[in-house]
């Protein structure tokens, strides 16, 4: 069984973005980029599938310039076999995405592809379920859960009300919620391999997609800001603030 | 212009988060369809019916539609969608797995849980965990959004009477079968519709502790939510979880218990009204949000909180 892993460059989880002072966008300059939570989760999916024997093969994806060679650096440190960059220097939109990993997936036949939910800088949860819509094939999103029996995928996500399992039929598209697995750290000879796994690129035009951004960002504000209000001393002045004050409790 | 809505619901009611993509709708402008796909869901058409600003309810009830798997519910949406400039559902995981889905069908972007109307085609959403607010214009056909509940206040449940067409279209997707859910029961108000919400987090220590903020929550008649630490500590189900990966919520008043504060809960509830944090780190992020800071051990706040309400 092949699977393919689309995986983001993005910025760390740890860092607080600003807005540009003059609001055009974010300020990503100097800022310290990792590869999407979300989508080390998929990557460490994957690398378990193959551990137990499911999985033959780990093929990894990435859309975007050539920093993004270090994320995929990062992916098959943890276990994937070979990578692949489609380059491009504009800011795809998510359907320009998809219709790329679905021109891979053409090629490439994988019965499972993996993404993780959502991108934590867009925050957009979106790529996963427009692939499945070009390939035609069904999706289980928010997966805390993923069991493979033949040809068929049993797959538990994670819902408002609570859990959800579904039965689907391979090839299909999952994504990953945070409860799916804890990613290891790859290991230092793991990384030192990872140098000599195959990376190729190709350009979207190799693929025959052509890159858009129909949403355009017109200017970035930073949120309502919050100032930091009392402290109070003990619970009863807790209270009598809440009843009296904040007028938030009878 | 027509905005087309897919309603949330459990095929017994109507949720409420639909009468706030309802307001977003009106803020668009537009005659509104509402489109209840579920199955034995005649109920929830008729209250669909009752709701301000909706001129008609357009009923799919199959058992394809029971569980709203997206695969067949994005094919009828797909079926719809001529009639419409706007296709709408609540940025709920019901709304998050389908529309973006109908929208690769119709061959066009979608926009992710929007929280602010400019024009029919320019939106307010927020993104790097709500560390900016974007506006950003879309250049389609047609504009698949999901919108965020929190962000519009909801338009009337009832005092109207749209009129209530069946659809016939049935899709079954033979690649995709729904097998179990195991969802929360719960008395407590809905966590993204409460008007008060407790919060626990790490701090609680146990699942069992938890018990002292539900006995709270049971007197001020409010929701429970908690930080990923603790769901994912396995105190609490995965679907209490608040923040930028969870639920977003904006209550009245939020009390956050033995909660650090990282920036991915503050994503999920920093829009509260009021808000409180019992800490018993002086240091914690959550007080910089805090209107109202209690440092103090839980297990002796809580209980003496609860005692004075
Ligand atoms: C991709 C990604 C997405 C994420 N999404 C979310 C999300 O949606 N929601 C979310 O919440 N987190 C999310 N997180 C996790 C987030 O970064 C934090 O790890 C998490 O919020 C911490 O939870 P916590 O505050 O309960 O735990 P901690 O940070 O461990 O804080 C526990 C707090 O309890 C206090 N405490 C302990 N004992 C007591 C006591 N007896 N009395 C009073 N106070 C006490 C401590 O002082 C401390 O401040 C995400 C992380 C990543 C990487």
């Amino acid at each position: 069984m092949k699977i393919l892993v689309a995986v983001k460059r993005v910025i760390d989880y740890n860092v607080k973005v600003r807005v540009k002072a003059d609001r055009t966008d974010v300020d990503l300059a100097n800022v310290k980029m990792a590869l999407n939570p979300f989508c080390e989760i998929a990557v460490e999916e994957a690398v378990r599938l193959k551990e137990q024997g499911v999985a033959s093969e780990i093929l990894v994806v990435s859309i975007g310039s050539k920093p993004c060679e270090e994320q995929l650096r990062t992916a098959l440190a943890l276990g994937a076999d070979r990578a692949l960059r489609v380059d491009t220097d504009v800011l795809p939109d998510a359907l320009s995405v998809a219709r790329v990993l679905a021109k891979v997936a053409e090629t490439e036949q994988p019965d499972l592809i993996l993404l993780g939910k959502q991108s934590i800088d867009s925050d957009n949860n979106q790529t996963g379920q427009m692939l499945a819509a070009l390939l035609d094939r069904p999706q289980a999103t928010f997966a805390s859960e993923v069991k493979i029996d033949g040809d068929q995928l049993q797959v538990t996500r994670e819902v408002d009300g609570g859990l959800q399992t579904l039965n689907l039929k391979m090839p299909a598209v999952v994504t990953t919620d945070l409860r799916l697995n804890e990613p290891r750290y790859a290991s230092l000879p793991n990384i030192m391999k990872a140098k000599k796994k195959p990376l190729e690129v190709k350009t979207p035009a190799d693929l025959g997609v052509s890159i858009s951004s129909q949403i355009k960002l017109i200017s970035v504000e930073p949120p309502a800001e919050r100032s930091a209000g009392i402290k109070v001393g003990s619970v009863a002045e807790l209270v009598e603030k809440l009843r009296n004050e904040a007028k938030v409790i009878a | 212009m027509s905005i087309l809505i897919l309603a949330e619901h459990d095929n017994q009611t109507l949720k409420p988060v639909t009468l706030n993509v309802l307001a977003a709708a009106g803020e668009i402008g537009g005659d509104i369809t509402l489109l209840v796909a579920g199955h034995g869901c005649q109920a929830v058409a008729e209250q669909a019916a009752q709701a301000a600003g909706v001129s008609r309810v357009l009923l799919a009830d199959a058992p394809a539609y029971a569980h709203q798997l997206a695969e067949n519910v994005s094919k009828l949406l797909l079926n719809l969608a001529d009639d419409y400039e706007h296709i709408l559902a609540a940025a709920t995981t019901t709304g998050k797995n389908i529309l973006p889905r109908v929208a690769a069908l119709l061959g066009v972007n979608t926009l992710t849980d929007v929280l602010g109307v400019e024009s029919p085609k320019r939106f307010k959403r927020a993104i790097y965990a709500g560390n900016a607010i974007a506006t950003v214009e879309i250049d389609e056909p047609k504009v698949v959004m999901t919108i965020r509940g929190t962000a519009f206040d909801p338009v009337a449940a009832t005092g109207h009477n749209a009129s209530i067409t069946q659809l016939d279209q049935v899709y079954e997707s033979d690649d995709v079968s729904f097998r179990h859910e195991a969802l929360a029961a719960s008395d407590r108000p809905e966590l993204t519709a409460a008007r008060i919400v407790v919060s626990g987090g790490r701090g609680l220590g146990n699942g069992e502790n938890f018990d002292l903020l539900y006995q709270m929550a049971d007197k001020l008649g409010a929701a429970v939510g908690a930080s990923r630490a603790a769901v994912d500590a396995g105190y609490v189900p995965n679907d209490m979880q608040v923040g930028q990966t969870g639920k977003m919520v904006a209550p009245e008043l939020y009390i956050a218990v033995g909660i650090s504060g990282a920036i991915q809960h503050l994503a999920g509830m920093k829009d509260s009204k009021v808000i409180v944090a019992i800490n018993k780190d002086e240091e914690a992020p959550i007080f910089q949000v805090a209107d109202y800071g209690l440092v103090a051990d839980l297990f002796d706040a809580v209980p003496e909180l609860q005692a004075s309400l």
